[in-house]
């Protein structure tokens, strides 16, 4: 029997090689949180021991929305995130524009080194030092006169301007000045090109940016525990005090619910993303027609 | 319209400096009402620096700016009663057309009504109405150019700066957007300043050009001026296509000359480059051993077999490479010195180039009309 020898068959072996990667590359990935919500709905009061007669269940559900400590916790959480989402992306945004926009300014270089440094500074010491800052200051000048929610959304506004200024500057760099030029050349004053021009162009990025501050905020535990006082104890700080007293069954329940949000956004923005990068493409194909 | 005795557009002793580098050199030019006048020159040669100072982006490091005998130094750009065709038609990308064109007339507050009108008007001279919904990104390149265009002119500008406004266009579209251009302009009347470094879209463009090299003006005149009488060495080799060679005058006595030549205006040159004295319709004053140059454009060089009659102006060689371009044949004549001519032929009939294949030994020639000499 003769047959052109086109391509060797592919062996069974490493047709099963493949597959079997990604399913361990998935599980290293997966299994943890996977097995965090399976034992979110255990009966047990013990986290590692499997209730198999009364599971599943949805007590800790139930436990969770009675907690008081945690309900504040979060609703704390969330309003710190969201001034500190707000607040990094105005003065975010000044420094991208500054950096990308202003063009060789003395002082430049150093600006542009200490909008980044947070980035790559050790949160300890961000913490520490802004612990040391605020005592210094309540010396001084009498506030804060407690550490509360305020200086948690000041210490979080400090390290998330950075993340804006660089997504600010990034997309500010894709497009030369030429259409804010544009503007006041058609006669637009500078804050009215900025507001109908250069706004409406960076609004993705700052859209990005304020989802970005929210999330750093969100889950900061190192910084928030320096520059807390009590009574003022955000999310993730309730859940690592709780672990640290041993792991109750309600924090897989609280975790199981937030990786539940955090998949629909997800999901969400991927489904706007190709939607629009759909329509996008039937524009183009439409402009080659014309 | 009375004859004033200042220029529509006049700028005086114009200077822009960056750091140690002059980038436009004291720049004097004026500018009539109606005019296109570009500014040709090179990537670096300072034309768009030039063009900024007149929109109002850059700031004059010396001299004055005058539009329509008004000075514009301290004007910033959103008051200045000029507008720019920027090079990459910075269209605002999330403004479809209309909203593009109108977004200039909304600055100056105008009725809804008023706005609409104008740019119903405009988008009919662009031929863009059909477009007038579709964002930039839905529109061709040349769509684009067009809107950019009418976004400009329908703030109805004292002065309209057009930076490369062909670029970006393919070489089809190029011709027939250029002779668009110049209906509008005629159409419209506004006076237009156009930066090109393309010499071809200076040419069928300008009613004047002024040809710029490291920030300075170094020639001002019609397009046909330009290319055949360059000033200097500079615009002779830039514009177009040339053969240059360093002359001196001859010592030689000018009996060679046919009766045709006046002596008194005439000059006799030497070049060692060529066997033949070169004579030159044309005066110069010069020192007996000053270097000079001779420009001589390749389709003002005669082709033969066969000697020609007269006893300058002519040089002998082989051809070297011949470039057939479809309307024209150019040639590359090696002499005996070692020097290479380009000579083009106009292919008048579909075999004349045949005769002149390569590594054929031929005879250029040329009148004493035709080439150019000079000394700076």
């Amino acid at each position: 029997m003769s047959r052109p020898p086109i391509r060797p068959p592919i062996r069974p072996r490493r047709a099963l090689l493949l597959p079997l990667l990604l399913a361990l590359g998935l599980a290293f990935l997966y299994l943890p949180i996977a097995s965090l919500i399976v034992y979110s709905f255990n009966a047990s009061r013990l986290v590692t021991v499997w209730d198999a007669v009364h599971s599943p269940t949805l007590k800790w559900y139930g436990e969770l929305f009675h907690n008081s400590q945690i309900l504040e916790a979060a609703w704390l959480s969330v309003r710190i995130a969201v001034m500190n989402a707000t607040g990094a992306v105005i003065l975010g945004t000044l420094a991208g524009m500054a950096l990308s926009r202003f063009g060789r300014f003395g002082g430049r270089a150093l600006l542009a080194a200490l909008t980044t440094a947070p980035l790559v500074m050790p949160e300890i010491i961000t913490g520490l030092s802004l612990l040391l800052l605020f005592i210094t200051f309540e010396q001084l000048t009498g506030w804060p006169a407690q550490r509360d929610a305020a200086t948690i959304t000041l210490a979080h506004i400090s390290f998330s301007i950075s993340y804006v200024a660089v997504i600010v500057q990034a997309r500010l760099a894709g497009s030369d000045g030429s259409l804010e030029e544009a503007a006041l050349d058609l006669g637009a004053r500078p804050s009215v090109a900025f507001r109908r021009i250069t706004l409406p162009l960076i609004a993705p990025a700052l859209l990005s940016g304020w989802l970005l501050s929210f999330t750093l905020s969100w889950d900061d535990v190192v910084i928030s525990q320096f520059v807390a006082g009590p009574g003022s104890s955000t999310l993730p700080m309730v859940i690592f005090a709780k672990v640290r007293l041993g792991v109750s069954p309600d924090v897989n329940a609280l975790a199981t619910l937030l990786i539940t949000l955090v998949a629909a956004g997800v999901l969400l923005s991927t489904l706007l993303l190709q939607r629009r990068e759909r329509s996008r493409a039937r524009a183009l194909a439409l402009s080659q027609e014309g | 319209m009375p004859a004033s005795s200042t220029a529509y557009l006049q700028l005086e002793g114009l200077s822009k400096r960056f750091g140690q580098f002059l980038a436009v050199n004291n720049v004097s030019l004026c500018v009539e009402r109606g005019e296109i006048f570009c500014l040709l020159g090179a990537s670096g040669s300072g034309k768009t620096t030039l063009l900024r100072l007149l929109a109002g982006f850059e700031t004059p490091s010396a001299g004055r700016l005058l539009l329509d005998g008004e000075d514009l130094a301290g004007v910033p750009p959103y008051r200045r009663p000029l507008n720019m065709m920027f090079q990459s038609y910075a269209l605002f990308p999330h403004l479809n057309a209309e909203r593009n064109i109108a977004f200039g007339l909304e600055q100056e507050r105008l009725s809804k009504r008023q706005i609409a009108q104008r740019v119903d008007e405009i988008l009919e001279v662009v031929k863009m109405a059909p477009y007038r919904a579709r964002k930039p990104h839905q529109l061709s390149g040349g769509q684009r150019q067009r809107v950019a265009l009418a976004r400009a002119l329908v703030k109805r500008p004292k002065l309209l700066l057009l930076d490369e406004p062909l670029g970006a266009l393919d070489r089809k579209l190029r011709e027939h957007t250029q002779f668009e251009l110049l209906n509008i302009q005629q159409q419209l009347g506004v006076t237009f300043i156009v930066v090109t470094h393309d010499q071809e879209e200076a040419m069928t463009l300008a009613t004047r050009i002024g040809v710029m090299d490291r920030g300075e003006i170094v020639q001002i005149g019609t397009p046909r001026e330009i290319y055949e009488f360059p000033a200097t060495r500079f615009v002779a080799d830039f514009i177009g296509s040339v053969n240059l060679f360093d002359a001196r005058l001859s010592t030689a006595s000018v009996s060679v000359a046919p009766a045709a030549v006046d002596a008194a205006r005439g000059t006799c040159l030497h070049s060692p480059e060529l066997p033949a004295p070169l004579l030159v319709d044309q005066s110069i004053e010069a020192a007996a051993d000053a270097a000079l140059w001779v420009a001589l454009r390749p389709e003002k060089i005669a082709l033969s077999r066969q000697p020609p009659a007269q006893q300058h102006n002519w040089a002998r060689g082989t051809v070297r490479e011949v470039a057939y371009l479809g309307d024209l044949s150019v040639f590359l004549v090696r002499l005996e010195s070692g020097r290479e001519l380009r000579a083009s032929l106009t292919n008048s009939s579909r075999e004349c180039a045949e005769q002149f294949a390569r590594d054929t030994p031929v005879y250029l020639s040329w009148d004493s009309t035709s080439a150019i000499v000079g000394s700076s």
